[in-house]
Order: structure tokens, then C-alpha cells, then sequence
């Protein structure tokens, strides 16, 4: 691995001793695009500071650490990995509350899945602005590449998140500026319009080659997109959540389960989250407090929470299934607990549901 | 002089990158010198935390990796 050049404001160039120092903040989201756009300009002499949104919806970090297996390799930050290579500081935000309005009410739609990446940019850039002007910045930048994805970085979109967001033309995308029209920071001459790139499209060549050049060589490159909202089964999951409940909501809690376990629909007002393995186990014990839970106790078996609520008679469903994925699957009672959030808890003696009593529906 | 101060951050069930959020606003509060020792659930802190610190000028003094929690112990640094 490259060991970090550091870009301090001595070390950096400076192209001119007598004018101001100009400060730019980042949107740094961890992959190749942002971690080129900060060099970029680095070059140029400014002094470059890394932002970076916590949605809730981040691939970043999260359900690798739960899962056992994933242990022995935990998954670095890429944004902070990043920031650490570039030498700059990074701001982490938590916006999982604000977020909420984006994701269930785009105005301007979703994507493929329930993706909602041109209100989420506008979102982002207008939350950046806010922290340029508090923290006294001079303007933004971003990692965004004309034609590079579908909703979110067109030619004829990019002029709505700069507008939308209120950031205008202190909003500057190194990677295709020369492409787009000029920006308050080039007319100013704070940044040099020629040393800037005409990247488009989305051959991911020239910003490999780009990579080359600056000596990256370990940077990260997400398939699809930086959150799981860009992922068909996530979105069909989400979009269960919504169904069920009849109104468009979520809790954070929601939806990192979203993420953990299986996740089995029975009946339209209740769900069950069943454990895939120890990690999870341990992760979803926590939440006994918050989700009614089952756990087998005749034999080993991984502990399942219900979402929704649930009769007598969904219960003795709801056991009859989670028997199905403990090791008593085949014996002819099972013993499983059920237990309330306050903690109090009743043992019920079901027969496991056969795999043909377990229709494929029922699997969200 | 005054004293440098101990403080204890409770992270524990919080998924990564929460915890490095939660470090980074409380350490927002404290003093150069302070120390902070992290609870933490999530292995990823591991990898996470360490690379803040660097980031941002601030020591590690241990990571104590028991069963199930984690638990670190940051200095922070000169903040700008
Ligand atoms: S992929 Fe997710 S985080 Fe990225 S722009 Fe789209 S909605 Fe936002």
C-alpha cells in the first residue's frame, strides 16, 4: 500500500506566495472520482478538507463487521482511507434524520431500485454548503463525471444539482469542468481552468490512468453505487417495509435489519428476522428489548425477532418456522421461546414447519 | 494548569462509521491533552478509529479487543 504523501498547507504548491489561500471542502465518498478530484486541485495549491455523509444507507463499514465470517477481514473506511491518502482532513456527518425526506419523497424520482441520486446529490451538495459557509470555505467540489451515472451525473442534471442545492457556480467538478460552464472559482482565478479535465461517459480508463499518474493504486471501485439503496433485493425489502406498514416511514433501526438475516413474511402484518449465522445472532440479541424475539431451546437453532405484531396463532407460526432453521428441524416437537421486550418469556411446543409448508412468497 | 480530563463514550451496538462520528463530536467538545476511552461493538472501530486519529492529529493510546466489545483509548491532538 502507497504510504500517504501529506498535503499540508506549508508542503503544498503554491503557485503564488501573495494571494489568499483558497479553501475547498469535498464531497468524499470513498471511491476513485472523489479521491481524483481532491489531488486535482491540491495540485493547483488549494487547500482541500473531505466531507462525508453518514445516510444510513451507507455500503461503507456496517453489516461486514456483524456477519462472523467478515471478521478476520474487517473492511476499512474508504472514505477515511482515502482522506488518509490524500493527506486531508475528513468531516464525517451524520444526515440519517434529514435524509429521510430524500429517500421517501425524491422530487424528481428514483432510479433502477429506490435509488433517489439526483435529489440525494442536490441533497448532499446543499448539506456541503452549509458547512463551506460555517466553517469559512470558498467553494465545493465533487467527484462527478458527465454521463458517468444514469440519474445523478448527466450533462443536463448537473446544472440542477448546482442550482437546487443553492451552491450555483461555487459548485466546481474537477474531473469534466472543462466540459461544463465556468465556475466563480475559475473565473476568479483561484483555480486554473486549463490544468482542469474533460473526463465523460463511462470508461473508467482515463481516471485509472489519472490514478496511475498521482502513484494510487489500491482505491476502491463500488460496483453500482455508494449505497444500498442502488441494491434490487435492499429495494425490495424497503419497499415491503412500506407495504406492510401502509405508509412510506422507516426508523433507523429499520433499516440496518434491512441488512441482517433473513427476512420472511407470513402474514401481511408481521414479519421474521432470522439470524444466518453466530454474528448475527449476537447482533440481533441486542435488540430484544425493541423486537419480540424467539429462540429455540430443545436445540441449537440462530434467534429470530418478529417486525409487526403477532397473535397467539401467529406466534405458534412464527415458532413452527424459526424450528424449520434450527437443527430440530426434523424432530417431531421443538421447543422455542418467546419473548416479550419487557422480558418476560413462554415456551411453546410446535411441530417444525416442513421446506413445502414455506412458500417462496413468504421469503422478501 | 488545569487537569487533563477522562471521559467514556459509550458506542456499543452502533454500527460503523457511528462510532467514529460520535468519537469525532465528542472529542469536537474537549481539550487538547483529554483522553477518551471508546466502548465499542463493532469490529470495524479497528480498522476505523486508528485511521481518524491519524487523519486528524489525534493518539491512540491502546485498543483492548475482548469478546465481544472493543475498547479504545484516544489523546486528543492539537486541534486547528
Ligand atoms: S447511489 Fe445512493 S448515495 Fe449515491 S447518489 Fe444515489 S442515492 Fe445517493
Amino acid at each position: 500500500m502507497l504510504s500517504p504523501k501529506l498535503w499540508t498547507t506549508s508542503t503544498m504548491p503554491n503557485t503564488s506566495n501573495d494571494k489568499p489561500q483558497r479553501k475547498a471542502v469535498a464531497l468524499v465518498s470513498g471511491g476513485l472520482d472523489s479521491l481524483l478530484a481532491v489531488r486535482v486541485l491540491q495540485e493547483q495549491g488549494i487547500h482541500v478538507e473531505g466531507i462525508n455523509f453518514y445516510t444510513g444507507f451507507c455500503v461503507e463499514g456496517h453489516t461486514h463487521a456483524i456477519r462472523k465470517k467478515d471478521r478476520a477481514k474487517p473492511k476499512r473506511n474508504n472514505a477515511l482511507w482515502s482522506a488518509e491518502q490524500l493527506g486531508i482532513k475528513l468531516h464525517i456527518i451524520d444526515v440519517s434524520e434529514p435524509y429521510k425526506g430524500v429517500v421517501l419523497n425524491p422530487k424528481h424520482g428514483y432510479g433502477a431500485n429506490l435509488n433517489p441520486c439526483l435529489d440525494c446529490k442536490g441533497f448532499m451538495v446543499k448539506e456541503a454548503l452549509e458547512w463551506m459557509n460555517k466553517h469559512d470555505f470558498d467553494f465545493l467540489i465533487t467527484g462527478e463525471v458527465i454521463g458517468q451515472r444514469p440519474m445523478s451525473q448527466r450533462k443536463d442534471t448537473m446544472p440542477v444539482i448546482s442550482k437546487e442545492s443553492g451552491a450555483g457556480d461555487l459548485l466546481l467538478r474537477p474531473l469534466c469542468a472543462k466540459l461544463l460552464p465556468e465556475t466563480k472559482p475559475e473565473r476568479e482565478g483561484w483555480v486554473d481552468r486549463e490544468q482542469l479535465l474533460d473526463f465523460s461517459g463511462r470508461n473508467r480508463k482515463p481516471q485509472m490512468a489519472l490514478a496511475e499518474k498521482f502513484g494510487f493504486t489500491d482505491y476502491a471501485q463500488p460496483a453500482g453505487g455508494c449505497c444500498f439503496l442502488t441494491d434490487a433485493n435492499y429495494s425490495s425489502k424497503l419497499a415491503d417495509l412500506w407495504q406492510a406498514r401502509g405508509e412510506k416511514t422507516y426508523e433507523i433501526d429499520d433499516i440496518v435489519m434491512l441488512k441482517i438475516g433473513r427476512h420472511l413474511r407470513p402474514k401481511p402484518h408481521f414479519k421474521l428476522i432470522i439470524a444466518r449465522e453466530e454474528g448475527e445472532t449476537n447482533f440481533l440479541r441486542g435488540y430484544r428489548r425493541s423486537y419480540l424475539s424467539l429462540n429455540t431451546i430443545s436445540h441449537s437453532g440462530p434467534i429470530s425477532l418478529i417486525d409487526g405484531e403477532a397473535n397467539d396463532e401467529d406466534l405458534e407460526l412464527a415458532a413452527r418456522l424459526v424450528a424449520r432453521f434450527s437443527s430440530g428441524r426434523e424432530a417431531d416437537l421443538v421447543t422455542v421461546e418467546v419473548r416479550q421486550k419487557n422480558g418476560e418469556a413462554k415456551e411453546l411446543k410446535v411441530k417444525p414447519l416442513s421446506s413445502d409448508d414455506i412458500p417462496k412468497e413468504w421469503y422478501v | 494548569m488545569s487537569e487533563a480530563a477522562l471521559m467514556i463514550l459509550d458506542t456499543r451496538r452502533l454500527l460503523c462509521p457511528l462510532p467514529v462520528i460520535r468519537t469525532q463530536d465528542k472529542v469536537e467538545t474537549m481539550e487538547a491533552g483529554d483522553s477518551l476511552v471508546i466502548q465499542c461493538t463493532d469490529h470495524g472501530v479497528i480498522n476505523d478509529i486508528p485511521a481518524w486519529c491519524r487523519i486528524n492529529g489525534h493518539e491512540l493510546v491502546s485498543i483492548d479487543e475482548q469478546d465481544h466489545e472493543i475498547v479504545i483509548e484516544i489523546r486528543v491532538g492539537k486541534t486547528s
